[in-house]
């Protein structure tokens, strides 16, 4: 295989990764983002006096624990310093151009980063004064306090606050990626796209991988020979799973098992049906059921799963290196 | 060995399946000023702060070593994160215990945690990739065939894990921060326990914790200050890793981990560590990982691991207790679990392990292992310099 074949079957898709993460607030950021809720903003005192804005369970400077002698401060402040956002993306706290800055409230001894809304770039400047704008429903985050303007837009009424305290953050995460699964998994795939386990056999000791990963582990060797091995293979051991996993989606119980294909020196995981979970054992022989042709993607999915074949069991001796 | 290392100070959180009372900054410092605490030392006493975690997906905060280092006292100190997954606790305590080892630093805070409720570890470690059929179903899925491989190797009698299971849980009482108490457990309540990934039952499976622990390590000097407990030395500490995946790898009996273990002994100058060592804190996320550690650790020939469990020698009152604190079992805060198995063997040597108490424990073995059994950490503690 030369370099050229290689480029021009890598292939790549996109792998979106997502959670909503739950924070648990703690005391005293509980008490922060309870009262953004009434329209308040606290900070804490440090015990060397300082005032912390957002409030922290600790003074930055030398971790010594804070006070519980919280201050309501603001609702007004000065920019300290700031940046401009001309082209704001989906998860900024604005659709229309505004300022990240950073804003020290009065009576605060930290500055706390937020948005402005100024209209337009030349309206702000470092030590501006700005007051704060709150949303019209709380959420319970940090956009309980929707974004600070010009003071000279005037100051607006607190909100009314409903009744519970907030006392956890909802935090999702979206990450999009583009995945690449690299050279040797691409040429891996290819051969599954046309009905063919495709391994690599390393150029040091020989051993057969399946799937390939381009080198062999043990000394980092190439394994550039390519050895289309069996269907049919032998579990090496297995497990009966009956705990749902959310990234799963075959009905429980079911058996995975590794297999190690007839010409293979590796196992893998592998989906065992058409047999009950009784006799499921180590030893047994089993082949690949593919999907129907039309149905072929690049994707280890083209084979439904692994049946029991009516061969004798392998014994142990023979398979438990692979184990 | 340049340095003699001690650990000074010990500081544990309570451990449950949702701290929600505390934020993950709180959950840290309650675990680092109950270690500053019982070291008699406040936070201007540190020179510098290693802290680890398991995977950051698991709290959704990447790199959490950046905001956490205010939160640490870092400011003006150096900080490091150490990541090497469900061992990195105990490779964290190596990395803090080295800088003192090395005569870098004289006293070094070293926190390690995990706050797993904020997400869903299944989720997490079963992240289906494009092209690919996710089939291995969380660290369960994992594990179970490479248990079923050493029952078969092994021809360990069935029952084996539940009387691991029970032993451990039965230690987790007598453990005032352990996360799962069972006050009514015994061998039927386990062994009916549902399957989840046959052979492992759930009641033979570590939960799912909110936790940390902290540990000061010191120089001589700094562990000579009166205390109300001993120092811990530092005899010997050895990490060894090997890749997850490779053809006719032994995934049942890792080499990395044979090869860590017999290079510890050799470090700390033990010939015969069933003998030598008085009891162990050893990383078992699923009860069968008993019987194959104990061989992994050279406590127990090949295919005689479960022998020990059989006949009570890792008991409480055995000849090598082990998981005197109720062990991952009963607690799982995963980032977190390394270091408190090393913090475990450092409280026996300590004498503060209260009702889990070894009587006599003179050196101790703390052990954590990682990924699909290819990240070990391992140290030995002892009651006197070596």
């Amino acid at each position: 295989m030369n370099q050229a074949s290689q480029e021009q079957t890598a292939l790549s898709a996109p792998h979106i990764l997502e959670y909503d993460y739950r924070r648990s607030l703690g005391p005293v950021l509980s008490r922060f983002f309870t009262g953004l809720r009434a329209g308040k903003i606290h900070g804490i005192k440090t015990q060397s006096g300082r005032v912390l804005v957002p409030p922290a369970e600790y003074d930055p400077e030398t971790g010594e624990a804070t006070t519980d002698e919280f201050v309501e401060v603001g609702p007004g402040g000065v920019v300290e310093t700031w940046a401009w956002v001309e082209s704001p993306r989906a998860s900024h706290p604005l659709s229309q151009p505004f300022a990240f800055a950073l804003i020290k409230l009065d009576g605060a001894d930290t500055a706390l980063l937020h948005a402005v809304d100024a209209g337009e770039a030349s309206q702000m400047e470092t030590g501006m004064r700005v007051t704060p704008r709150w949303a019209e429903e709380s959420q319970g985050s940090i956009k309980d306090l929707s974004h600070f303007v010009p003071e000279a837009e005037g100051n607006a009424d607190a909100p009314h606050p409903p009744a519970e305290a907030t006392t956890d953050i909802v935090t999702p995460v979206h990450v999009e990626y583009t995945y690449s699964p690299g050279k040797a998994a691409s040429r891996y795939l290819h051969g599954l796209k046309e009905g063919k386990i495709v391994g690599q056999a390393s150029d040091s000791s020989g051993l057969v991988y399946v799937p390939p990963r381009g080198a062999c582990p043990r000394d980092g060797v190439p394994t550039s020979r390519e050895v289309e091995v069996s269907s049919k293979g032998t579990v090496v051991t297995l497990t009966i799973v009956r705990v749902p996993s959310e990234n799963i989606k075959v009905e429980l119980p079911y058996c995975t098992a590794n297999i190690l294909l007839d010409g293979a020196d590796q196992s893998f995981t592998g989906l065992l049906q058409e047999c009950n979970l009784d006799e499921v054992r180590i030893g047994m022989r089993v082949e690949a059921v593919w999907r129907d042709p039309s149905e072929w993607d690049y994707s280890s999915e083209n084979i439904k799963h692994f049946r029991p074949i009516d061969e004798p069991d392998v014994p142990f001796e023979e398979i438990k290196e692979y184990c | 060995m340049a340095e003699h290392a001690a650990v000074i100070g010990i500081g544990q959180t309570d451990f449950d399946a949702k701290r929600v009372d505390v934020s993950q900054v709180g959950l840290i410092r309650e675990a680092a000023q109950r270690a500053l605490e019982d070291a008699q030392l406040s936070w201007s006493d540190i020179d510098a702060v290693v802290i680890g975690k398991a995977p950051d997906l698991f709290e959704g905060v990447m790199m959490p070593e950046l905001f956490l280092a205010e939160a640490l006292g870092c400011v003006g100190k150096p900080m490091l994160r150490v990541h090497t997954a469900g061992s990195v606790g105990g490779s964290t305590a190596i990395v803090a215990a080295s800088l003192v080892q090395s005569g870098i630093h004289k006293r070094v805070l070293t926190v390690a945690y995990e706050k797993q409720s904020e997400s869903n570890a299944m989720w997490a470690l079963s992240i289906k990739l494009p092209f690919s059929q996710t089939l291995v179903a969380g660290a369960g899925g994992f594990f179970a065939p490479l248990i079923r491989g050493y029952m078969q190797r092994s021809g360990a009698p069935d029952d084996t894990g539940i009387r691991v299971a029970l032993k451990d849980r039965l230690n987790a009482l007598k453990n005032p921060v352990a996360h799962l108490k069972l006050p009514d457990v015994d061998f039927d309540m386990i062994a009916n326990s549902p399957m989840l990934w046959d052979p492992v039952r759930y009641l033979e499976t570590c939960p799912s914790s909110d936790g940390a622990c902290a540990l000061v390590i010191g120089n001589k000097e700094s562990a000579a200050q009166e205390r109300s407990a001993p120092p811990a030395w530092i005899h010997a500490t050895q990490m060894k890793t090997e890749p997850t995946m490779f053809a006719k790898r032994d995934q049942v009996m890792p080499q990395a981990g044979l090869d860590c273990s017999a290079e510890l002994y050799k470090k700390a100058g033990i010939t015969d560590p069933r003998k030598e060592i008085d009891c162990a804190e050893i990383y078992v996320p699923f009860s069968w990982f008993e019987p194959m550690w104990m061989e992994n650790l050279h406590f127990a020939p090949i295919g005689e691991g479960w022998r020990m469990t059989y006949e009570g020698a890792t008991a409480l009152d055995g000849d090598l207790p082990v998981n005197m604190s109720g062990g991952v079992l009963s607690t799982n805060a995963i980032g977190a679990s390394g270091m408190v198995r090393f913090a475990e063997a450092a409280m026996q040597v300590r004498g503060q392990a209260g009702e889990h108490q070894v009587d006599g424990a003179r050196k101790a073995v703390g052990h954590a292992y990682g990924g699909g059994s290819q990240y070990f950490s391992m140290w030995i503690v002892g009651d006197q310099p070596l």
